[in-house]
């Protein structure tokens, strides 16, 4: 059922008639990343707080749970508490990097968790047809219910903590990778090149696994830099509510909640968890954002973003 | 036409039913035994027997939830173990305080959402794309609960502008209902004007480079008319289904805000009704939340097929 | 209905005339110093392959450039009017009154949102020619005019409920509405079967006939052009590399590119390239009496896509099926490939069942998926992007386990050179191949397995006419040296001409006729067959 369609492409020379699968190889797509100023922004601020996160307990000054009584509330550039200390005294340099750290681990346990059961349910909802109902019944029946709400529950019957707020976030992301997969995989299965891998009797497993999840995995690295910034952000917000985290372990929520009391007479208690939480999450984002850009053979590949 | 409503009328029901075995099953899995809760800590276990005995929680499961199912579908969740009120009217009385903040912050994050979208589609590549995308970035990334905290501060105990928190029933005074709402709108709407407006804008860039645009254009017609009758027209499935997935977000954003701006709202009951394991309470209001949701997203496969002609025909979005 | 004269001051110069025109996107040159003039009520057609700056050349005269692109130098004349840089206020006023667009594509280029009738009548009323209830009536009548059937209806119907072929005629009407003085048709019909094509190029030819407007048709196709045009332009990366009366540069083209483009179109050639007549070879593949139902509703008649269809493959031979959008050919493939399970009907591949009673299962079913390997369409999409050319070619051995990674990269080697691709094409992605080079990559896989039948599905329909004529060619070598059979699909009969040597013309699931190649399509005996070779675009032109 085909004719003859002979488009022009937009550029000369351009690969704008292709369809959307194709047109993106490796190698193309960090040259366009690195082209793109938000993009490199993005990466550069990322990897600063990886790095913050992932070696807090040597960048950090103090334990983070270290109280100094005598010198509780102390401006910021002070010597020897470079962003002041909270009413306990607490160094908030060192709580913020431990904090960030404490975030970043919710984000991947998360990251994990929405990819080890969205992926593959994913993957086959999209791939046979007969399974698709049930699982697709099964994410809106996941989407129903409120994220909060189901934080909530999962903190009141197994109590707070870092574990329990990642599963809860993870759970929260698990319909939207099902889907994010799904529709990638229902995509690629009409493909030619994998009716071409039936037609060389390639079994399933070849098929999702070399032709089906290797094309859908820039599509599961996007979704994946969307759950990070929900995660930090979903985190503070249930350590804020006591739900999360719980004290003295240090979390940016929990010092957002302890800082409250007293903000209007020493802010920066509550102002620097506050910048990293945004400043964590605009990482993620700005670096989501250019990667979906780049992955994108619609956008132009010349001169950034038209 | 009849027959996809049909389908999707029972498809949601069937998820209704579902979700009420989850929430029964969840609530069930909670440590701490009400009983016990209910009548004290010191009590003997005569008592905490009768107790139980009252609840009906000496029953079996399957019965408790037949019990649970039948009274729940006459409105009826029986009462608060912690203050003895019938569940129905705490939920009565939080509700609408809930509704009319959500509505509100969605009224909100549509109207900032859509205008930001369109503008950054239309102006490409020029300042009104890099401030729309400079907004969205900083309301996705920047927390909002803590941004409400600092705006309680600084906008209203500081400056005065707005009531710091509490609520006035807008049938008693209008005015001020929405004066003290106005706030807590604001930042529980920012976060999701900021996916709105995203969302919007990718759709109207798809749109306004469309083939048949071009064509539109080859016709004679103008700009406003193509971005309006031909641009927004097309992305409006999109802001439609943007809005109904960000309301259910938006209930449960609204436990946040509650709490900061002390709103007596289904949110606080919610938190409450946890920490006291209250279970008749936090059953009923998953139950409801959820199934304010599924009927949200119902009201969406509606709205789709006046939107959509295609859908009309074919049946079936999802 | 009236004629209107066309130009409106100057009768005696030129409607439209393009001098010098540059047209660059970012740094990148499109178009490159094109001249172009075009009489009131002439026709003139454009034709040149992807890529050439045709469509580039049209969008300028309109004002209609996609975003980077920019017009560097030359000068528009549109009555006189130099609109090179005229402010938008002006091009808006100009287009659809003055110049007409007929797009290429009619399945992108309808609002899907709004009535057909509304988005005819939006021409009429942007430029204050009709109010709102005049301009429905006047829609409906622009609709019947141009030919399309129960007017009133339709204009009250969505995109999405009109075939390809009536919305092609909603976009005429669209074009034509204000009567303007130029009509910009760019590939109107390239979407189309070739019977719709002829008949929507008809009805556009009579209508611009009776209008009095002067046509640009923008087209690919050398055969169209040369029998819809009184002038012909040919364009070649940005440049006009000949331009003169039809028939001329068909017949005495001057400039060599026009010369192999008219040696490559193979609706132009004059004497068929018959095949050897096959010396009755025994039969490779039997396709009898096959059929393919779907069921569309509950309770309602199933619907046959395919419909008790028999036929043979000779070893080393080609068989072509033949047949437009929803005959059933593509069908009728993939059921021959496995893909697709028969409703009723036997395929035997060499003596062995594969389709219908007595199929063969398991390692057998393997040993024949193994005999039999396919070549789709479009080479961008049945190549998976992430494979490198070397992983691509011997996936087939990999999935059937054939030698060592060593022997597999040797074969490698030898399929490149047999299509003729260097070898250091091997480390390559196929994003950075053309088309043509994909195709070839598609036919090197399928050759892996030395299979005894390739089954190809419109394998050169989405290349240029200079690429498909030398795939074409690279497939009768392959032929005449492995003695492999093709199963040959394609709605093109000038390609069909070319390659096959038994012929079987399907419509809607049936087969019509079949037989040897010169005399299905030398001698058709079928009403339907005749309107397929009628309508080849060029057949009329003949070129000796």
């Amino acid at each position: 059922m085909t004719t003859a369609t002979t488009q022009e492409p937009l550029t000369p020379g351009g690969t704008t008639t292709a369809p959307a699968v194709h047109g993106r190889s490796r190698g193309r797509v960090p040259r366009r990343l690195l082209r793109d100023p938000m993009g490199v922004a993005g990466a550069v601020l990322l990897l600063i707080v990886l790095v913050a996160g992932v070696f807090a307990p040597w960048l950090a000054p103090y334990p983070p749970t270290e109280v100094h009584f005598r010198t509780p509330f102390q401006q910021p550039a002070t010597v020897g508490f470079a962003l002041g200390t909270d009413d306990l005294g607490r160094d908030i340099l060192s709580r913020v990097l431990h904090g960030a750290r404490a975030s970043l681990q919710v984000g991947a346990l998360a990251v994990l968790l929405a990819v080890a059961v969205g992926v593959p349910l994913g993957l086959l909802a999209g791939y046979w047809r007969w399974l698709d109902a049930l699982v697709s019944r099964l994410a809106d029946l996941m989407l129903a219910f409120p994220f909060l709400i189901l934080a909530v529950g999962l903190a009141a019957i197994n109590g707070g903590g870092l574990a329990n707020a990642a599963v809860a976030i993870g759970i929260a992301h698990i319909p939207a990778m099902i889907r994010v997969v799904r529709a990638e995989t229902l995509r690629l299965a009409d493909a030619d090149f994998v009716l071409a891998a039936h037609a060389m009797d390639a079994g399933p497993v070849r098929v999702l696994g070399r032709h089906v999840l290797p094309n859908a995995l820039p599509a599961i690295i996007v979704q994946a830099t969307v759950i990070m910034p929900a995660a930090v952000l979903g985190e503070a917000v249930l350590s804020f509510l006591g739900l999360g985290i719980q004290p003295p372990d240090p979390s940016l929520g929990i010092m957002l909640s302890d800082a409250q009391n007293y903000l209007m007479r020493t802010p920066w208690p509550g102002v620097f968890p506050g910048i990293a939480i945004a400043l964590i999450c605009l990482g993620f984002n700005l670096f989501g954002d250019a990667l979906r850009d780049a992955l994108d053979p619609r956008t132009k590949p010349s001169g950034g973003r038209r | 036409m009849l027959r996809y409503l049909g389908n999707r009328l029972w498809q949601s029901a069937l998820t209704l039913l579902l979700a009420s075995v989850v929430v029964f099953g969840g609530v069930r899995a909670l440590p701490g035994d009400p009983a016990t809760t209910m009548a004290g800590e010191e009590a003997d276990p005569a008592t905490v027997a009768a107790v139980r005995a009252e609840l009906g929680l000496d029953q079996p499961l399957v019965v408790q939830y037949g019990k649970f199912l039948t009274s729940a579908l006459t409105g009826d969740f029986g009462d608060s173990v912690r203050t003895g009120t019938p569940v129905a009217d705490l939920i009565g009385a939080t509700l609408p305080v809930t509704v009319q903040l959500a509505l509100y912050a969605m009224a909100i994050a549509v109207l900032l959402g859509t205008t930001g979208g369109v503008l950054a589609a239309v102006f490409r590549g020029r300042w009104p794309e890099w401030a729309a995308n400079a907004f969205s970035l900083t309301a996705l990334s920047v927390p909002t609960f803590w941004l409400g905290i600092l705006a309680v501060l600084y906008l209203a105990v500081h400056l005065g502008w707005f009531p710091a928190s509490g609520y006035v029933s807008p049938l008693d005074d209008p005015l001020r209902g929405l004066h003290h709402l106005t706030l807590p709108a604001l930042i529980l709407g920012l976060a999701h004007s900021a996916v709105v407006q995203r969302q919007t804008r990718g759709s109207m860039v798809g749109t306004l480079t469309a083939d048949f645009v071009r064509t539109a254009r080859a016709k004679g017609l103008g700009g406003r008319a193509v971005v309006f009758r031909y641009g927004l027209r097309n992305s409006l499935v999109v802001v439609v289904t943007v809005v109904g997935l960000e309301l259910g977000g938006l209930i449960g954003g609204a436990v946040v805000t509650e709490r900061i701006f002390t709103l007596p709202g289904v949110g606080k009951l919610t938190l409450d009704a946890v920490f006291t394991r209250d279970y008749p309470v936090v059953q009923a209001v998953v139950l409801v939340i959820t199934g304010a949701y599924i009927v949200i997203n119902l009201l969406v496969d509606v709205l789709y097929t006046l939107i959509d002609p295609r859908i009309r025909v074919s049946g079936g979005t999802r | 209905m009236t004629t209107t004269p066309a130009p409106a001051d100057e009768a005696a110069g030129p409607l439209l005339h393009i001098e010098n025109l540059h047209v660059a996107f970012g740094g990148n040159p499109a178009v490159r110093g094109a001249d172009l003039t075009v009489a009131p009520g002439e026709r003139v057609a454009v034709v040149g392959q992807s890529g050439s700056g045709k469509s580039t050349l049209a969008h300028a005269v309109m004002g209609l450039l996609p975003g980077s692109a920019r017009i560097t130098d030359g000068t528009i004349r549109l009555a006189g009017e130099d609109i090179t840089h005229a402010p938008e206020k002006r091009l808006r006023d100009l287009r659809g009154r003055v110049v007409g667009l007929v797009p290429q594509d009619p399945m992108t280029n309808l609002n899907p949102v709004a009535k057909v009738g509304r988005q005819v009548a939006e021409t009429l009323r942007t430029h204050g020619l009709a109010d709102r209830r005049t301009a429905a009536a006047r829609a409906v009548e622009l609709l019947a005019q141009a030919g399309l059937p129960e007017p009133e209806r339709r204009a009250r119907q969505y995109p999405h409920e009109l075939s390809g072929g009536q919305r092609q005629r909603v976009l005429i009407a669209i074009g034509l509405a204000c009567r303007p003085h130029l009509l910009i048709a760019d590939e109107p019909t390239s979407a189309l079967d070739v019977t719709v094509q002829q008949q929507i190029l008809d009805h556009l030819q009579t209508l611009t006939d009776e209008l009095g407007t002067a046509l640009l048709l923008i087209t690919h196709d050398l055969g169209l052009a040369a029998e819809r045009a009184d002038r012909v332009l040919v364009m070649s990366q940005g440049e006009v590399a000949e331009s003169g009366p039809a028939r001329r540069v068909l017949t005495d083209p001057a400039h060599e590119y026009t010369r192999r483009l008219v040696a490559a179109a193979p609706s132009l050639r004059a004497e068929f390239r018959p095949r050897t007549p096959a010396p009755a070879a025994e039969p490779l593949l039997q396709v009898e009496g096959v059929t393919k139902e779907y069921r569309l509703k509950r309770g309602a008649a199933p619907f046959k896509a395919v419909d008790g269809v028999s036929f043979t493959v000779a070893r080393g031979r080609t068989t072509a099926v033949v047949g437009e959008s929803g005959s059933g050919k593509t069908t009728t493939a993939r059921m021959v490939l496995g893909l697709l399970p028969p409703t009723g009907g036997a395929i035997t591949l060499d003596g062995t069942p594969v389709a219908g009673p007595g199929a063969v299962r398991g390692s057998g079913r393997r040993a024949v998926r193994r005999a039999m390997q396919p070549v789709f369409q479009d080479p961008y999409a049945s190549l998976d992007p992430m494979f490198t050319v070397e992983q691509l070619i011997a996936e087939p051995l990999t999935v059937f386990g054939v030698g060592d990674a060593a022997a597999r990269r040797s074969r490698v080697t030898d399929l490149l050179d047999q299509v003729a691709l260097p070898a250091d094409t091997a480390h390559r992605h196929p994003n950075e191949l053309s088309g043509g080079q994909r195709q070839r990559v598609a036919i090197a896989r399928a050759l892996a397995l030395s299979p005894s039948l390739v089954v190809c599905d419109e394998p050169v329909s989405a290349l240029d006419v200079l690429v498909q004529q030398q795939v074409l060619t690279l497939l009768r070598t392959l032929q005449d040296d492995l003695g492999v059979s093709y199963l040959f699909i394609s709605h093109d009969l000038a390609v069909v001409r070319e390659v096959a040597h038994e012929v079987v013309v399907m419509k809607e699931g049936r087969v019509v006729e079949q037989g040897a190649v010169e005399k299905v399509l030398g001698a058709p005996e079928h009403p339907y067959t005749r309107k397929l070779s009628g309508a080849v675009p060029g057949a009329t032109v003949g070129v000796s």
